[in-house]
């Protein structure tokens, strides 16, 4: 009896051509993505794997391609990790006031600004970071240097022009700051009500209700959205490229003129003077940039799982 | 610990809207009070100004005076994080905190404002209210797992647990069986008739079977119609409400001759 309506009704059910028009698209998107990133990762392989092969000697003034690659590995990911360390609380803190302390009007137009502000182009970053951000900032390092140098990331001797990692790091941080913060945004705004309303009703400041249910909550997302940003931060090229005066050398030091420059900017700086095997040696070094943000996306992916039945999710 | 509530001349408002008018009533300690009527007659907005919940809502406000023990919670003085803890709440749907486990779910409300707990003294409160909640038996061997992992009566018993680990004099429970099945609920039922010996219980239910078991007094709310504000239509000893109400709108909705 039972088999004889269901059958009938999957004889007449409406809709079948939706469904399926519906999953193949579906599926075409979601392969779509893996071929494009695929096609990346061969041509990267493909193109660098003379540099790998070459003899030492041919490469980097015959010191070999390790050598040349992994200062900018340290620049790029000490550049992103200190742009990171600068956006992210900064973040946060506007996300919080905009979806949980701003008055409804205010809290819009904040979040039109922030949105504004993501759309700005990177060279516009990279402009502001040479005539105004770096003379700007460069008397607060000589103070800093003159007067915490004894703390190893303040050493001496300090930058003239400001154009120090430090400053690039900021203007990275104000380059990815409004992409984690529309998010963590969004994560924040939806929050189940029934928990902020679980936390105030046991008791809980505003703030405490923000710590025990909005935080908590927003943790997996608060972890993309940084990754996104962080994504963006390693790989920026142009305002890092305008910004440092390149040089290989691996430097925990913020304010000096000396400074290590990131993978992206170094392919961009020496790209147009590159001919045979050193196409190869900066194709490989953008192979390097693609493995770093996969281990890096993988570890944040880790992050998130190891707590997944605590997510809220179930 | 249980006090008693007076409540003088109370209006609720959202915004310009009057939800609920002019009530005056007065709950005594130790008892089970439920407040019944119609979907929208502001039964569940007045529970949630004896708390202060109601002003958590925007452009939310409240007139009138609600003492405990002879204290207007609504004074300038008073702060409504401290009535909070004061008069604690179970709400409609269960809500555990997800991201915590089940013991850290208990001594959320402790660990508040500063609170710091010495972790024997946090193992016996944790085990003194969950069985003081009656769920002690079903989660002694899994109290670092996440409270979202428990079915939903356990749930809001553990909801219950949360509540009375910081000791309140009142607890509101607004509809706090309406998510779960039968046995669930009469297990929360058996739960309130306990707690009644130390709390004051007020509860909001659309199940009359229910108000008429666990409560010993019964508020009828009712409105005149959409738009009006709700009014508080009587107040007695639930048997009183049910078997010989005073006002004809009361024994209409009771009988469920109610248009």
């Amino acid at each position: 009896m039972t088999i004889e309506v269901q059958e009938s009704t999957q004889a007449k059910a409406p809709g079948r051509l939706g469904d399926k028009v519906f999953s193949r698209s579906s599926l075409i998107a979601g392969s779509l993505i893996l071929a494009v990133l695929a096609a990346v990762a061969i041509f990267l392989l493909a193109q660098s794997l003379p540099a790998f092969l070459a003899d030492p000697a041919d490469v980097n003034d015959g010191q070999g391609f390790w050598v040349y690659v992994i200062p900018l590995v340290f620049g790029t990911v000490w550049a992103a990790a200190l742009a990171l360390a600068i956006a992210l609380p900064f973040a946060i803190g506007i996300a919080l006031f905009i979806s949980h302390f701003a008055p409804r009007k205010l809290a819009q137009g904040l979040g039109y600004v922030i949105d504004l502000l993501a759309a700005v182009p990177s060279v516009v970053f990279g402009l502001w970071g040479i005539t105004v951000l770096a003379p700007a900032v460069q008397p607060f390092y000589t103070w800093l240097v003159d007067n915490l140098g004894w703390f190893p990331l303040f050493a001496g001797p300090v930058s003239g022009t400001g154009r120090s990692i430090l400053t690039v790091a900021v203007v990275l941080a104000v380059m990815i700051l409004p992409i984690i913060t529309a998010l963590t945004r969004e994560i924040f705004l939806q929050t189940p009500r029934l928990h902020e309303e679980a936390a105030l009703a046991l008791g809980a400041t505003r703030w405490e209700m923000i710590k025990v249910a909005v935080l908590p909550f927003a943790r997996p997302g608060i972890i993309s959205a940084t990754m996104l940003g962080l994504g963006r931060a390693l790989g920026e090229t142009m305002a890092v490229a305008m910004v440092l005066s390149p040089s290989v050398i691996i430097s925990f030091a913020l304010l000096q003129s000396q400074n290590p420059t990131t993978i992206a900017a170094n392919i961009a700086l020496n790209f147009p003077e590159a001919h045979d095997l050193g196409v190869n040696v900066l194709i490989a070094t953008g192979l390097i940039l693609f493995i770093i943000t996969l281990l890096v996306n993988s570890l944040a992916r880790m992050v998130i799982n190891r707590r997944k039945a605590f997510s809220g999710a179930n | 610990m249980s006090k008693r509530i007076e409540v003088k001349d109370l209006n609720v408002y959202y915004g310009k809207f009057k939800a609920v008018e002019d009530v005056s009533l007065t709950i005594e300690p130790r008892t089970v009070t439920a407040f019944i009527g119609p979907s929208g007659c502001g039964k569940s907005t007045f529970l949630r100004t004896l708390n202060r919940m109601h002003e958590v809502i925007p452009g939310a406000s409240v007139q009138g005076e609600v003492l405990i023990d002879g204290k207007n919670l609504y004074d300038a003085d008073v702060d409504p994080v401290m009535v909070r803890r004061q008069v604690g709440m179970v709400f409609q749907r269960p809500n555990p905190f997800p991201t915590m486990s089940i013991k850290d779910n208990v001594l959320a409300g402790v660990k508040l404002n500063n609170g710091k707990i010495s972790k024997s003294d946090a193992d016996h409160l944790v085990e003194k209210s969950l069985k003081g909640a009656n769920l002690w038996k079903e989660v002694r061997d899994r109290l670092d797992l996440p409270g979202s992992g428990l079915s939903g009566g356990q749930q809001q018993r553990l909801c219950i647990a949360r509540a009375i680990a910081v000791s309140p004099e009142v607890i509101l429970m607004d509809e706090p069986c309406s998510a779960l099945d039968p046995i669930s609920t009469l297990a929360i039922e058996d739960l309130i008739e306990e707690l009644k010996a130390k709390y004051t219980i007020v509860i909001v239910t659309h199940n009359m079977q229910q108000a008429s078991r666990v409560s010993d007094k019964t508020a009828f709310f009712n409105i005149a119609g959409t738009g009006e504000p709700g009014k508080l239509i009587e107040f007695d000893d639930t048997t009183t409400i049910f078997e010989n109400p005073h006002v004809q709108a009361t024994e209409d909705y009771i009988s469920g001759r109610f248009g």
